[in-house]
């Protein structure tokens, strides 16, 4: 019956997305309902398919499926994710990338949200759609809840990644940095996300454990407070419903707040507490043994949760802010520093008694670098969130380099080990296929962000010192020019940096691929027996 | 007086103070006498049902078990 019912509203919504296809208004808006037509249509046939097929699930087991399906869709997502970062660095480099045959298309302003939506939300994203799904199923002793919701939500959230992209190029955006995605991919994405909501909390309601395990808090939070912050920030009323333009509701310096308060948070709550819940889990199980100290973890999560979500208005000194919310917010981002580091050492302090391992095991290697990053750029985001650095900092390439080692050194790092952690384990081998590829993957990422990060600070305190100059008549001395050709041995040092990150990417492809293909099963007597 | 204004004292008073006391009461709750040892069953989750989940009756012998 449930099936039937499947297949007419998919039905539906082909002739629906058909119809706004014909009245299309804009390209994107064209391309965007095809997308959804096909997507719906192949949706139909596998559902048709299966009709027949026996549905009842099996409890006994975890649901692994859609975490295969996660781990697979995060390194391929990273991989499209960090080769557009790459490339759109060497735009910057040399302008004469942004090709005259593409223009409009696939010139750096084009490609910039695609790259950043992809590494955050499509690799960032589904690293944490599939941890979350593995860790609250092992921490709750319990199937995920809900059947087959699991994969809807795995899908869904690939058709959003497909849509914003596909958009993105033909010139649809909200233009708000980190929500560039238009009115109808915003209100799937809130469909999705209360599915996954639903597949969490349920999950975690039907728990076997007494106690919800800390990396769960995380994620709850995560996935709650990313779900306020996406209905608020993204309050806009359509031109037409066949079109993708929409309007804020929003104005002025009220919208710029908005957006901030949601950017921030996005970092926060995505990048932040997403991948805590990820540390808190795969750290210990990696190094074989418990967390440093529950109790810091406790006060690490209300702390932060409690200080992230007012230091939005740091992005925004010296602007029309009132000066009180651009003080508050600096006074937040510096106190945020403390739970930082208290969730630092916590992870890095969980080796403790183990740290022989980091010279045998470059799996917990890429973990520690992991969580050493994040103390790094913890530091250096309240440093710039003063307001005298910021005015030095603010709209140099500064604020990328921050933006990435934190992005590149403890997301992607961190995500790496969990992928490492979970192919094993997913696919039942006994071991990954190289160690020695790993550690060419650690050294490869690493030598990479530091290239990075190091090329970004000289530009950035150069650009910066270079914009305030000023002669002894008061005159501004260097043009915006002079700057940009100033930079341009950074942006190669930059671009190379990218290069190795990504070559390391790869090469970790290979060896997960390498690991699910030609190792042996894990064999059976390995199965340890039932606790108690 | 307008909602904005209510709301902002309201923010300003009772909220601030009923925040800022949540804040210290955690800290005040994690360090509860029994704590130590309760964190220490909570920190081995990771570690048990690693394959499969419980089975129904193995939950009922944990709840008592970390009562106890």
């Amino acid at each position: 019956m449930w099936d039937y019912l499947k297949l007419v509203i998919l039905g539906v919504i082909a002739v629906l997305a058909a119809i706004a296809a014909n009245y299309a208004r804009d390209v994107a808006y064209l391309v965007n309902a095809l997308t959804v037509m096909a997507a719906a249509a192949i949706t139909f046939v596998v559902v048709l398919r299966g009709m027949d097929e026996d549905k009842s699930i099996d409890t006994s087991e975890y649901m692994d499926g859609v975490v295969r399906a996660g781990v697979i869709a995060t390194a391929f997502w990273g991989v499209v994710g960090f080769a557009a970062g790459t490339f759109i660095a060497f735009q910057l480099a040399f302008p004469a990338l942004n090709f005259e045959w593409a223009q409009g298309y696939a010139n750096f302003g084009r490609l910039r949200p695609l790259h950043t939506s992809a590494v955050i939300f499509a690799f960032g994203g589904n690293a944490l759609l599939a941890s979350s799904f593995y860790v609250v199923q092992r921490t709750s002793a319990a199937r995920l809840w809900g059947g087959n919701l699991a994969w809807f939500v795995f899908w869904g959230f690939q058709l959003v990644i497909v849509l914003a992209a596909t958009g993105y190029l033909l010139g649809a955006t909200q233009g708000k940095e980190y929500a560039e995605p238009e009115w109808y991919v915003d209100w799937w994405l809130t469909i999705v996300w209360v599915a996954y909501l639903a597949v969490f909390l349920g999950t975690i309601i039907k728990r076997k454990e007494p106690h919800i395990y800390v990396a769960n808090w995380f994620y709850l939070s995560f996935i709650v407070t990313v779900a306020m912050l996406h209905l608020v920030n993204n309050l806009s009323i359509p031109v037409s419903i066949f079109g993708s333009k929409s309007v804020q509701v929003f104005a002025g310096v009220q919208d710029a707040m908005t957006q901030w308060w949601y950017g921030h948070n996005a970092v926060g709550f995505f990048l932040t507490a997403g991948f805590l819940g990820m540390m808190y889990y795969f750290v210990p199980k990696q190094a074989e043994r418990p967390v440093y100290s529950y109790k810091l973890s406790i006060i690490h999560f209300w702390a932060l949760i409690f200080l992230y979500i007012w230091a939005g208005p740091h992005h925004l000194h010296y602007t029309a802010l009132p000066d009180w919310a651009s003080t508050l917010g600096m006074v937040f981002s510096i106190m945020l520093w403390m739970p930082s580091w208290g969730g630092m050492i916590n992870g890095l302090m969980t080796l403790s008694g183990a740290w022989d391992k980091l010279r045998t095991d470059p799996v917990i290697r890429m973990m520690v670098i992991s969580v050493g990053f994040y103390g790094m750029s913890t530091f250096e985001g309240p440093m710039m969130s003063i307001k005298a650095v910021n005015s030095l900092s603010h709209y140099t390439d500064w604020t990328i380099g921050h933006v990435h080692s934190g992005a590149l050194g403890w997301n992607g790092m961190i995500t790496f080990g969990a992928l490492y952690f979970l192919v094993p384990k997913l696919w039942n081998k006994e071991r990954l296929y190289s160690l020695s590829m790993v550690s060419w993957h650690f050294w490869l990422a690493t030598i990479g962000i530091v290239l990075y990060a190091s090329a970004m600070w000289v530009t950035g305190i150069m650009e910066g010192l270079m914009w305030r100059e000023v002669d002894a008549q008061g005159f501004l001395v260097n043009s915006f020019a002079d700057t940009v050709a100033a930079k341009f041995p950074m942006y190669v040092v930059r671009g190379l940096g990218g290069v190795l990150f990504l070559a390391g990417a790869v090469i970790m492809c290979i060896n997960l691929w390498k690991t699910v293909t030609s190792v042996e099963g894990k064999s059976p007597a390995a199965v340890p027996a039932p606790a108690e | 007086m307008d909602l904005y204004s209510i709301l902002r004292e309201f923010a300003d008073s009772w909220m601030l103070l009923f925040l800022t006391l949540f804040f210290v009461g955690v800290f005040v709750w994690v360090m509860r006498p029994g704590s130590t040892r309760q964190y220490k069953d909570t920190a081995d989750i990771p570690f048990r049902h690693e394959n499969k989940p419980a089975a129904d009756d193995d939950t009922v012998a944990r709840y008592e078990e970390v009562r106890s």
